[in-house]
């Protein structure tokens, strides 16, 4: 049988898949191993015993400075920047983008000012946000929205400019107007895009969140894994880093389960 | 015989590419004018120049007298052979729409009482056209045959002056095709429509229409093919006692 026909079936794409990730364990576990048989205090790959006593620690004990207990502080921190990103941004894409889309003379208008902006790298914004918004919360949050707002106001704008000229025209035939082909016709076809657009954009927004983290705060994820850089603690990095993929694979799957459950016509399937 | 639709001298040009020239026409109320012609002879373009899609370049059009608004408006519903249905409303929301659209200006949805009137009227004309059974479905989840229903309901809901079908069962198999003339014919006469539908199938324009266009460039140069437009070549009043084609006249 041709590759391009071979189809497996449940069980065989969960051991397919199943299969690089152990192979990547393995290799890990074996040059860990074999590092610390000739000094057992290295820091470069540590042991899973390691790396969960230290994630034990950061996860229970409460920090002498802060009063709180690390893990859970940065990620409570993490999440709300990134939360609050992505929900401005994602509102900005709905709106900007319908109209973008839908309304020839604002995109005229607008079109060429939020490709201008889309093609800034962001990074190179951080520290006009840092001069004119502060190093706190706001600044973070802002160039996160930068970051990815425009690149999903454009994916949003162009899907709605490619919904059928006959689509439009039948809703005008039906007697509707502008107001009502943005809200009935347009706004409802975007949802799934503009979820998927926010799926494709969850990447970019943790680059952002951990960059600016990095570069300015005192809690959260990226900056701990900053931080403890500096005495090589690979064993509190290497967890944060796996529970950092985590989130993001779970917000991934929530997005897209939301998107099937409330969108089912997009989807093709048989509802 | 009053004519509801009036043609007069109407040109649809691209650049110096001419699609339609000089098209003088009229269209009787309650007529069935099939278009026929050639690919790229314009067909489309007429029927989008009527639906108020394309303005023409010169020449005007007027609907019972007036003219015609240069954009599509409630009074001329149209079927497409594609994307006439909106794939993100059941059967039962997309025969609403239309009646949503122009009770509802500011939301375009209805509520309690008027609602249910809606509801009552679109299941009415959802089982005229065979789908009283569907009313939940999605568009995707149906029969190419089952949607061009649903378009055709969707127009119908709204009572328009003049209904245009752009090849709207060219995408049919033969078995269902055969359906759907009887349906179309059948609501042409239950509604007294006007009905205007391009067609690819000669057939098809005979035996549903009780006029037929047949729309050709006049003339042709070689050199400059684009230079000519198309116009009705054959202009054939069917369902007379000498229904035998003969050339129109170049005065028009």
């Amino acid at each position: 049988m041709r590759w391009v026909n071979r189809e497996p079936d449940r069980k065989q794409r969960l051991a397919l898949g199943a299969v690089p990730i152990l192979l990547l364990v393995i290799v890990y576990l074996f040059a860990a191993y074999a590092r610390h048989a000739v000094n057992p205090v290295d820091k470069i790959l540590p042991l899973p015993s390691g790396m969960a006593t230290a994630l034990w620690s950061q996860m229970t004990k409460t920090d002498v400075l802060s009063g709180t207990v690390v893990f859970w502080a940065d990620t409570l921190a993490s999440l709300q920047r990134l939360g609050l990103g992505l929900s401005i941004a994602t509102l900005m894409a709905l709106l900007v983008g319908l109209v973008l889309g839908a309304l020839p003379p604002v995109r005229a208008t607008f079109g060429p000012l939020v490709t201008g902006i889309a093609v800034i790298p962001p990074i190179a914004l951080l520290p006009i946000l840092f001069v004119a918004l502060g190093l706190g919360e706001t600044a973070k949050v802002a160039l996160i929205v930068i970051g990815i707002a425009p690149v999903m106001i454009r994916d949003v704008a162009g899907h709605v400019g490619t919904l059928p000229r006959e689509m439009l025209a039948k809703a005008q035939t039906l007697g509707a107007g502008s107001w009502q082909i943005l809200i009935r016709v347009a706004l409802p076809q975007a949802m799934p895009r503009l979820i998927l657009a926010l799926r494709l954009a969850l990447g970019p927004a943790w680059v952002f969140l951990i960059s600016a983290e990095a570069i300015a705060s005192d809690v959260g994820l990226g900056y701990r894994i900053f931080l403890v850089r500096r005495y090589l603690a690979m064993d509190v990095i290497i967890p944060y880093v796996a529970w950092i993929a985590l989130l993001a694979i779970a917000m991934d799957w929530g997005l897209n389960t939301l998107s099937r459950k409330a969108f089912p016509w997009a989807h093709g399937e048989k509802h | 015989m009053s004519a509801l639709l009036s043609l007069r001298n109407v040109w649809v040009e691209y650049g110096d590419r001419i699609v339609l020239e000089k098209v003088d026409l009229d269209v009787a109320q309650g007529s069935f004018v099939s278009v026929v012609g050639p690919s790229g002879a314009g067909k489309s373009t007429f029927l989008r120049v009527v639906l108020g899609q394309e303005v023409p370049s010169q020449g005007s059009i007027t609907l019972n007298g007036e003219p015609l608004a240069r954009e599509c408006g409630p009074d001329r519903g149209v079927v497409f052979q594609r994307y006439s249905v909106f794939p993100h409303l059941t059967v039962l929301q997309n025969t609403m729409f239309g009646l949503e659209c122009t009770k509802a200006p500011l939301l375009a949805r209805l509520f309690g009482s008027a609602r249910k009137a809606a509801e009552a009227e679109a299941i009415a004309m959802l089982q005229s056209v065979g789908l009283g059974d569907s009313l939940y479905l999605y568009p995707s989840q149906m029969s190419g045959g089952m949607q061009q229903r649903l378009a055709i309901a969707q127009a119908l809901i709204m009572r328009p002056r003049i209904l245009l079908l752009d090849e709207p069962f060219g995408a049919l198999d033969p078995g269902i095709r055969a359906d759907m003339h009887v349906l179309i014919r059948k609501l042409w006469q239950d509604f007294g429509l006007t009905i205007i539908m391009v067609t690819h199938d000669i057939k098809e324009a005979f035996s549903l229409g009780t006029r037929v266009l047949a729309l050709d460039k006049r003339r042709h140069d070689p050199h400059a093919p684009h230079r000519y437009g198309a116009t009705a070549v054959y202009d054939l009043e069917l369902r007379k006692d000498e229904p035998a084609p003969e050339p129109e006249t170049e005065a028009a």
